[in-house]
C-alpha cells in the first residue's frame, strides 16, 4: 500500500512537472534572411546555422560546456521557455525587408528580431523596429551607418566596416615593415550599402596608412567585368581588395585568370569569398587569397569544433564566418531574453544594454560583447585567413595564426 | 591595345546578347506576343548544360546541342499547353500568363537545384589565345562566334527557306496562310520551339564562363528586352546589330566611366534612340 501511495505521488509529481513545462510559453523571435535572389546561398547557410542555434538553446547540450544556455533546455529564467523563430525571406530587397519586419511585429507579435545580411535591408528593417520599439539584433550587416542614426532598439554584434578596414591596413603596414613591396592598393567594391560603406572605409584606412589608392565601384549584377580587370592590368596595383557578393566575385576571379593579371595579394572582404559556392567554383585559381573571419574551427574537443561537427552533420559543410556571426548574434539575443526574464520589449532592450559576455562565453573570436550607446559591440574584432589548398587557414595576427602566411599569393600559378 | 581588348570583349558578349534576344523578337514578329519567361529559357539552358556536363562529362558541342533540343521541346510544349489557349483571351491574360510561367519556372529551378551558384566543371574550352597582344578567352571567343553564326542562321532560315516563308506568311496574314494550306498552329509551335532553343543555346554558351543560379534569368530578360526594342521588334538582323551595340557600349562605358555608369549610359542611349526612332534601328513603323 505504501509503495502504491508513493507511486501515486511520483506520478502526480511527474504530471505536475510536465504541466509546468507545458505552461512555459514560447518566446517568439523573427529572423530575416535572403532566402532567394543573388545572395540566397548565404541566406540558406545562415538559416541552417540559426536552426542549429535554436536546437542548442532549446534542448540540453551538456557537451557544449561554457556556452551560455547550451547546457540547459530553454530559457531558465522564463521557466524553461523555448525560443520559437519565425523565419522569413527578404530577397535582398530593402522594401521587402521593411514589409516583412512590419508583418513580424504587427501580426506575428515577435519579442525581438534578428538579421539580415544585406546592409541595405538592415537599414530599412531596423527603422521599422525602431518605430515600433522592438529590439533588433543585427547579426552580420556591416555598413557603418546602421548604428549611427541614434536608434535605441538596434544592437549590432558583428565587427563593422571600420574594424575590417583597420585590420587590412594594419596587416599591410606589418608586411611593409617586414620588407615586402606594397605601394599601391586597388579597392573594388559593389555599389549598394555594403560595398560602398566597406569600400570607402578601406580606401580611407589605406590612405591613412600611406598607400596609393585606386577605387573602382561596380554593380554586383554585372555579366562582364573584363573592362575593370583591364584597368587593373594597366595600373598594376600591388594589392587588390574585393568587396562584393557571390556571382560578381567568381566572375572577377575567373576574369583575372583569363586576362592574366595576378596582383601580389588579393584580399577578399568575406561575403562573396565566404559563400559556399566560391571555393568549389574558383578555389584552385585563387590560391593564397586572403579573407577575413572571426570564426575558427579550433582544437578537437573544443566547443567550436563540436558546433562545427553539428553543423556539418546537418548541412554537409563546415560552418563559415557569416553563418557563425549569425549564430553568435542569436546566442547574444537568447542570453538577453533569459536575463530579461520576460517578453516585454523594454526589459529585453534593458538586458541587451547590460550585455557583458567574455571571450570564453563566445563561439566567435571577438574580444567580448558589450554594446555602446549607439548599439554597436565595442569588443568585436576579426582576423585574417588565407586560402591554402582547400581551406582558409588563420594567418594574422600572429598570436591567432594556425598556418604560415604565404606571400606573394600563388593564384593559378602552382 | 587595351582599348582593342575592351572592344573585342564587348562585341563577343554582344553576340551572345543577340542570340538570346533573337528568340524574343521572333515570337513578337510572329504573333505580337511578349514572352516574359524568355530569361527563364536562358536559365534552363544553363541548367541543362550543367546537368549534362555533370552526368556525362561531355564537351560544349554536345551540351549545347542538348540545351537546344531540350528547350525546343519545352518551347513547343509550352505553346500547346499554355500559349495557344491564352492567345484567345484578353491582352492582360497574355501578358500575365508568361509572367506567371516565368515565376513557375524560376521557383521550380530553386526547388530542384537549390539557390546556390554553380559553375560548369572545367571543360575543353579553357585557356587563352594571344592574338597580337589581345588576350582572348577561348570560351568567350567560341561563345561569341557561335552565337553570331546562329543568329545569322536563324535570319537565313526565316528569309531563305520554305519553312521560313510559311512562318512569315502566318505572321503576315493568318487567314490567307490557312487558305494556302499552311497550318498556323504548327508554324507558331515551331516559332516557340526555335525561340526557346536559341535562348537555350545562348544559356549553354554563357554557362561556360558565367556563374549562375536560378535567379539569373532576370538579368538576361532585361538585356533581351533592351536589345529587341533597340533593334526593332520582330527583326532578327536588328537584334544582332543591337546586341553587338549593347555589348560594345557596356564595355566601353564601363572602361571609361566606371562600371556603375555603364547601365546609365546604355539606357540613356536607348531612350534617346527610341525618341528619335521609336521603331528601333531596323524595325518598320
Amino acid at each position: 500500500m505504501k509503495s502504491f501511495a508513493r507511486m501515486v505521488v511520483a506520478t502526480v509529481a511527474v504530471l505536475l512537472v510536465a504541466a509546468a513545462a507545458q505552461a512555459a510559453d514560447t518566446v517568439k523571435v523573427g529572423a530575416l534572411y535572403p532566402l532567394t535572389g543573388n545572395s540566397a546561398p548565404a541566406g540558406q547557410a545562415a538559416k541552417a546555422a540559426i536552426e542549429l542555434a535554436i536546437d542548442i538553446v532549446n534542448n540540453a547540450h551538456p557537451e557544449l560546456k561554457g556556452l551560455p544556455l547550451a547546457e540547459t533546455a530553454g530559457l531558465p529564467n522564463l521557466g524553461g521557455a523555448k525560443i520559437e523563430v519565425v523565419q522569413v525571406d527578404h530577397q535582398g530587397d530593402p522594401s521587402v525587408g521593411q514589409q516583412q519586419t512590419l508583418r513580424l511585429i504587427t501580426q506575428e507579435k515577435v519579442a525581438a528580431l534578428l538579421g539580415v545580411y544585406h546592409s541595405s535591408v538592415a537599414l530599412t528593417a531596423t527603422a521599422v523596429a525602431e518605430r515600433y520599439g522592438v529590439p533588433f539584433v543585427v547579426s552580420d550587416s556591416v555598413a557603418a551607418n546602421i548604428t549611427q542614426r541614434g536608434f535605441k532598439w538596434t544592437f549590432r554584434v558583428t565587427p563593422i566596416a571600420t574594424d575590417f578596414a583597420k585590420a587590412y591596413s594594419d596587416f599591410l603596414t606589418d608586411m611593409k615593415k617586414a620588407g615586402k613591396k606594397i605601394d599601391s592598393v586597388a579597392v573594388l567594391n559593389e555599389n549598394t550599402d555594403y560595398g560602398t560603406s566597406v569600400g570607402n572605409s578601406i580606401a580611407e584606412a589605406m590612405k591613412t596608412g600611406g598607400f596609393k589608392v585606386q577605387q573602382i565601384v561596380y554593380s554586383a549584377k554585372s555579366t562582364d567585368v573584363s573592362p575593370q580587370v583591364l584597368q587593373l592590368k594597366e595600373q598594376k596595383p600591388d594589392v587588390a581588395v574585393f568587396v562584393g557578393y557571390t556571382a560578381d566575385e567568381i566572375l572577377y576571379m575567373k576574369t583575372l585568370k583569363n586576362l592574366d593579371f595576378l596582383p601580389t595579394m588579393i584580399i577578399g572582404d568575406d561575403a562573396g569569398f565566404s559563400d559556399p559556392s566560391f571555393l568549389p567554383a574558383v578555389g584552385d585559381i585563387v590560391q593564397g587569397t586572403l579573407n577575413r573571419s572571426a570564426w575558427a574551427v579550433g582544437a578537437p574537443g573544443s566547443v567550436t569544433e563540436k558546433i562545427n561537427e553539428m553543423y556539418k552533420a546537418k548541412t554537409g559543410r563546415d560552418l563559415d564566418d557569416t553563418s557563425g556571426r549569425w549564430m553568435q548574434a542569436f546566442f547574444v539575443l537568447a542570453d538577453a531574453l533569459n536575463r530579461a526574464g520576460s517578453t516585454d520589449p523594454e526589459k529585453i532592450q534593458k538586458a541587451l544594454k547590460e550585455t557583458d559576455l567574455k571571450p570564453t562565453q563566445l563561439m566567435m573570436g571577438y574580444r567580448g560583447v558589450k554594446f555602446d550607446d549607439t548599439g554597436q559591440n565595442t569588443l568585436a574584432s576579426t582576423y585574417l585567413i588565407q586560402l591554402q589548398g582547400k581551406d582558409y587557414k588563420s594567418v594574422w595576427p600572429e598570436d591567432r595564426a594556425t598556418a604560415k602566411l604565404e606571400w606573394p599569393m600563388k593564384g593559378w600559378k602552382q | 591595345m587595351i582599348l582593342l581588348q575592351v572592344i573585342v570583349g564587348g562585341l563577343l558578349l554582344g553576340a551572345v546578347y543577340a542570340l538570346l534576344s533573337s528568340g524574343l523578337t521572333l515570337i513578337w514578329g510572329m504573333m505580337n506576343f511578349i514572352n516574359f519567361a524568355h530569361g527563364e529559357f536562358v536559365m534552363i539552358g544553363m541548367y541543362v548544360a550543367f546537368v549534362i556536363v555533370v552526368a556525362l562529362g561531355v564537351g560544349p558541342s554536345i551540351f549545347g546541342l542538348a540545351a537546344a533540343i531540350g528547350l525546343f521541346i519545352l518551347g513547343v510544349a509550352i505553346y500547346f499547353a499554355l500559349i495557344r489557349a491564352v492567345m484567345r483571351g484578353p491582352i492582360l491574360a497574355q501578358i500575365l500568363s508568361t509572367f506567371g510561367l516565368a515565376l513557375l519556372l524560376r521557383y521550380t529551378a530553386f526547388w530542384i537545384f537549390s539557390p546556390n551558384f554553380v559553375t560548369l566543371p572545367q571543360s575543353s574550352l579553357t585557356g587563352t589565345i594571344n592574338l597580337g597582344g589581345i588576350l582572348l578567352n577561348v570560351a568567350q571567343l567560341v561563345a561569341g562566334v557561335v552565337a553570331a553564326a546562329l543568329t545569322l542562321a536563324l535570319h537565313l532560315l526565316l528569309t531563305r527557306t520554305a519553312v521560313g516563308s510559311q512562318l512569315l506568311a502566318v505572321a503576315a496574314d493568318r487567314q490567307a496562310a490557312m487558305l494556302m494550306g499552311i497550318r498556323p498552329d504548327r508554324m507558331q509551335a515551331l516559332a516557340w520551339g526555335l525561340s526557346a532553343a536559341s535562348a537555350g543555346i545562348a544559356g549553354a554558351l554563357m554557362a561556360i564562363s558565367y556563374p549562375f543560379s536560378p535567379a539569373v534569368g532576370e538579368t538576361f530578360a532585361l538585356t533581351a528586352f533592351v536589345v529587341v526594342t533597340l533593334g526593332g521588334f520582330g527583326s532578327v538582323p536588328g537584334a544582332l546589330l543591337a546586341g553587338l551595340l549593347v555589348g560594345l557600349i557596356q564595355a566601353l562605358s564601363a572602361y571609361y566611366f566606371g562600371p556603375v555608369y555603364k547601365d546609365v549610359i546604355v539606357y540613356g542611349l536607348f531612350v534617346a534612340l527610341l525618341w528619335l526612332r521609336p521603331q528601333g534601328l531596323l524595325g518598320t513603323a
